[in-house]
């Protein structure tokens, strides 16, 4: 089932919330939708599912608008940041209920519900606790009988709303190989909103990066980490250093106001000068973070500091000391005019 | 006694269980216990005379269905005004808010006497209700109104903090999967907040069977028809016969320990499928 979004707008009070988002979502693929908090995502995520209405606009489920049907109508799982499990009803009882809810004519006899919901509680792995409550689960569990849930529907659409957000980050890292998983066996056209640009890199198959009610860049992950479309995406995901074009004219290479971005592992470090275009600077910091070897340095002659990054056997091939007067050179530099520069 | 006591990082369980106690016997068990004292004077025989007369009987029935009549509606009309009160904002909600206590602070004298003009055949309500040949004051209905009167607090009072712990997300999730507004209500919301609904309903209930002030100017206390037990107790302690009020009193105290024993025990029962 693909979706598209055409000219979306939603404004609460004076915030605007979506700014004429368009946006194209293909069938069976796992979308990640990207950004700070209030930068819209939850809310166009709300708005698909039907849960809020959009001021204008319209929203195609495989080509048929659906702007003025119901969230019941609209065939839609949803799975929310803090699960909404029903806390008076049992795992089972839980995942059952959209299957107990459908009108008469098209409810399932007692057995295929029953048959059902044990099949999804097996596809989630917990079906050993489908006689205990919501309250008794750990929260993993029961972000994953939310999902049981959506799914017992079958669903045509999933949304996810900050699915593992609540859970500490070993957790969520399971979790999100675990989702990523079942989307390969399942296959069902699957968006989900992330602050977490590692998780969105992680999980999805394409990545739409959102700020301020709009979107800066839809990509694969790779594309919008190696080829940020905008400043902001550049900064977004990943870390980076600026450098200006009034001071460092060598790097930019462009006269006028604009601003170099710089990974810390698109820059080379060594301790003697092998190119004219690098800057001297002196090292103010090293740490070890497990595989990295993360190094500040303070530029000569101004009082930035420059964060690079190198793998430990570069490190362990030339080592760096605290104080040691150094010369970084850029492997990979991207140049934005100042103009254009993304608010942050 | 060690045994109760679990480790807590508050002290004072052995002075809290003290005045706990000190406390329920002086002010409640004390009290009872002459209740039940003063009418074993009368004996066996004499209680049975006192609890099986026809004009006792028919006072008991009148007290115990016209408090349930009211405790039930105010279970239906008390959830409505919960319900309105969460889930809406509107112009002077507040002021509404501030309404609902009303029936506490108000001497119970005057909200007999003022229900009993407005609802009386020439009143500005009961004109109305006897243009269709509706009588409300000085029937039991009138006694119904009364009841339904001083109880509705309890109820919005009790239902009004569960009904707003309710999440929006529980209810979106529901119509996500396809429920209904009814469904919704029905499966989601009200088995939510029915515990609390059955407390504020025997709250109401409990105070209902006590009411005398606000009644017996409505009721126009004919016995056998809208005389209440209470009246009748009181009746009793004029005429000096202390023991026959008592014993009335007793039957009164079990019929009421029963029903609400009943209702706590079903209360029980539900939160005990539920809230784990």
């Amino acid at each position: 089932m693909s979706i598209t979004i055409e000219n979306l707008n939603k404004r609460f009070g004076d915030h605007i919330a979506l700014n004429n988002i368009n946006l194209e979502v293909k069938s069976g693929e796992l979308l990640a939708l990207l950004g700070p908090s209030g930068c819209g995502k939850t809310s166009l995520l709300r708005i698909i599912g039907g849960l809020d209405v959009a001021d204008s606009g319209s929203l195609l489920f495989h080509g048929e608008n659906v702007v003025e049907r119901d969230a019941r109508e609209r065939n839609v799982g949803f799975v929310f940041q803090h699960y909404a499990l029903f806390r008076h009803m049992t795992v089972f009882e839980n995942v059952a209920f959209g299957l107990r809810v459908k009108p008469k004519r098209e409810r399932h006899t007692e057995a295929e519900i029953r048959r059902r919901v044990t099949h999804l509680l097996e596809l989630v792995q917990l079906d050993w606790i489908a006689d205990r409550y919501p309250s008794q689960l750990s929260g993993g569990q029961r972000q994953r009988i939310a999902l049981a849930r959506a799914l017992a529907v079958e669903p045509r659409i999933l949304l996810l709303d900050e699915p593992f957000g609540a859970l500490d980050a070993k957790v969520r890292k399971e979790l999100r190989r675990w989702l990523r998983h079942l989307h390969d066996e399942l296959h069902i056209t699957s968006i989900f909103v992330t602050h977490d640009q590692e998780e969105a890199l992680e999980v999805a198959d394409r990545v739409v990066v959102m700020n301020q009610g709009k979107i800066e860049q839809v990509g694969t992950p790779d594309e919008v980490y190696a080829t940020p479309a905008t400043p902001f995406v550049y900064q977004f995901i990943g870390n980076v250093n600026l450098f200006h074009s009034r001071i460092h004219s060598a790097w930019t290479q462009q006269h006028g106001d604009a601003v170099a971005y710089v990974r810390p592992h698109d820059i080379d470090i060594s301790h003697t000068q092998q190119d004219p275009a690098s800057l001297a600077g002196e090292i103010r910091l090293v740490r070890a973070i497990g595989a990295v070897v993360r190094a500040e340095v303070a530029v000569a002659g101004s009082d930035e500091l420059v964060e690079i990054e190198l793998s430990r056997e570069r490190f362990e091939a030339q080592p760096l000391v605290n104080g040691d007067q150094v010369f970084i050179r850029p492997r990979q530099v991207r140049v934005f005019d100042e103009s254009v520069k993304g608010s942050l | 006694m060690a045994q109760f006591k679990a480790h807590s990082v508050l002290p004072g369980f052995n002075l809290a269980l003290g005045y706990t106690l000190l406390y329920l016997s002086l002010i409640v068990l004390v009290p009872l216990s002459a209740l039940f004292f003063k009418t074993a004077a009368l004996g066996w025989a004499g209680f049975y005379d006192i609890a099986s007369s026809d004009r006792v009987l028919a006072a008991l029935r009148v007290t115990f269905v016209t408090s349930f009549a009211a405790a039930v509606t105010n279970a239906v009309f008390g959830l409505v005004v919960a319900w309105v009160l969460v889930r809406y904002r509107f112009p002077g909600k507040k002021l509404v808010d501030a309404f609902v206590d009303l029936p506490f602070a108000l001497p119970t004298a005057v909200a007999g006497i003022t229900l009993a003009t407005l609802y009386a055949p020439n009143g500005w309500l009961g004109q109305y209700f006897a243009a269709h040949d509706i009588k409300v004051a000085y029937t039991p209905l009138g006694i119904v109104v009364a009841l339904t009167f001083i109880g509705l607090p309890f109820v919005v009072r009790t239902v009004q903090p569960v009904l707003a712990d309710v999440e929006a997300e529980v209810e979106e999730a529901a119509a996500s999967l396809g429920a209904g507004r009814w469904d919704v209500f029905r499966r989601i919301i009200f088995p939510a907040i029915y515990p609390a609904l059955l407390t504020g309903f025997a709250l109401a209930f409990a105070r209902a069977i006590g009411e005398y002030g606000s009644v017996i100017f409505i009721a126009g206390n004919m016995p056998y028809i809208s005389e209440i037990a209470p009246l009748l107790i009181v009746a009793k302690l004029e005429q000096y016969d202390y023991a026959g009020a008592t014993a009335i009193a007793v039957l009164m105290l079990l019929i009421s320990f029963a029903l609400l024993l009943g209702i706590n025990a079903l209360q029980w029962w539900s939160s005990r499928k539920g809230a784990r």
